[in-house]
């Protein structure tokens, strides 16, 4: 049975995420978050970081791990089927249609559309790892200014400018990140 | 050279580019490109670009879709099934690794740090993303691409709309308007 559904789930993944790795991150956190309950908004935000820094497509790294924590590496298998049947049915054909008609119009048009809306989701999706990030421990607007994570705020910051204005690569950035918050806890708990 | 040569090669170049390519599917796509079109030849420039824009408006990993486009155009459906395998086994085989050793690593208070720090890494690499994709559509002047970027999200992140739903309106609305813009004759 979560055979299936792995299955299914992915194969939703692998036929709606146009416009590439993070396009998949919205439809992944549905699935296995909200669908499913594979996994926890914690766990999720620990997938997307693990799949950034490894290689490959984000959607096989998550089809990948969430096959394997809900059934071993049958499940791990059958989610990776999932995810890139519909590109080996859907991009075979297209490639089939090129080399007969050579004309893509209507594709391209479709695909203008979309791009605004993926650009959107990504959006909400990145909000949905963001928002507990700064303010987990916020139970109230009351104690919003005191229980706001600043040393992610800070993080966050540092990290935009490494990206935006000095061009650093993303994976670099990520371990500077983390490096940074494991020094942070060892000086803190030094010091006290 | 041989179909079975072909084949081999064509699964080794996708191995090798899905093994060592971080950072997303656009990144392997013009890795695919300098070694099929610049360094073997097997696929002139102007085909490439147009295999490439299918790989890219198709859904799924744009890796994977990539792989499918060159291996279809080699040597059909062998072709498809070498490089699509090629590409999957990397990260497949990687994951598998961390994910059964997910557990005791995530009960490391080290690691545990590492990975908080990290998302506000990963975080400000999405938030870059979306900039980027964002102006690029604002840029355009495409007035109907802004209305839609804002209804998306409203849709998606206040009222909690089902992302296909979302994805599947788009379309249409893609669709549509394309089919319009042919019959006047603007396209």
């Amino acid at each position: 049975m979560e055979l299936i559904e792995l299955f299914l789930a992915f194969l939703q993944v692998g036929a709606l995420s146009f416009g590439g790795g993070y396009a998949a991150i919205p439809l992944i956190s549905r699935q296995a978050i909200d669908t499913y309950g594979w996994m926890t908004v914690e766990d999720f935000s620990d997938l997307v970081t693990i799949a950034e820094m490894t290689p490959g497509p984000i959607a096989i790294n998550a089809a990948t791990f969430i096959g394997m924590r809900v059934s071993g590496i049958p499940g791990a298998l059958i989610a990776t089927l999932g995810v890139i049947l519909p590109s080996c049915i859907i991009v075979s054909l297209l490639a089939y249609l090129y080399y007969r008609f050579r004309k893509l119009t209507l594709i391209q048009g479709m695909l203008k559309s979309l791009r605004p809306a993926v650009v959107s989701m990504i959006l909400a999706a990145g909000l949905t790892i963001l928002i507990p990030t700064f303010f987990g421990n916020v139970t109230s607007l009351g104690n919003l200014l005191e229980n706001t994570n600043y040393r992610a705020v800070l993080l966050f910051s540092a990290a935009l400018l490494l990206l935006r204005k000095f061009r650093f690569n993303p994976i670099v950035v990520m371990l500077i990140t983390g490096g940074a918050e494991l020094a942070a806890r060892l000086i803190l708990k030094y010091l006290t | 050279m041989s179909t079975k040569k072909k084949l081999i090669k064509i699964f080794l170049s996708t191995l090798y580019l899905s093994a060592f390519t971080f950072g997303g599917g656009y990144v392997i796509v013009t890795l695919l490109k300098t070694k099929f079109v610049d360094e073997l030849h097997w696929i002139d420039e102007k085909e490439m670009l147009d295999l490439v824009a299918i790989a890219q408006s198709s859904p799924g990993p744009i890796a994977v879709n990539g792989a499918i486009v060159v291996g279809y155009k080699l040597c059909g459906i062998p072709g498809i099934c070498f490089a699509v395998l090629g590409a999957v086994i990397p990260p497949f085989f990687i994951i598998a690794l961390i994910s059964v050793a997910y557990n005791a690593f995530r009960s490391n208070e080290a690691v545990q740090a590492v990975l908080f720090g990290m998302r506000s890494g990963v975080c400000a690499v999405i938030a870059s993303v979306v900039y980027d994709m964002a102006s690029g559509i604002v840029k355009n002047k495409d007035m109907t691409g802004i209305i839609l970027m804002f209804a998306a999200f409203t849709a998606n992140f206040f009222f909690k709309v089902n992302v296909v739903y979302i994805i599947l309106a788009a379309a249409l609305i893609g669709v549509i308007r394309t089919l319009v813009e042919v019959r006047h004759g603007t396209h």
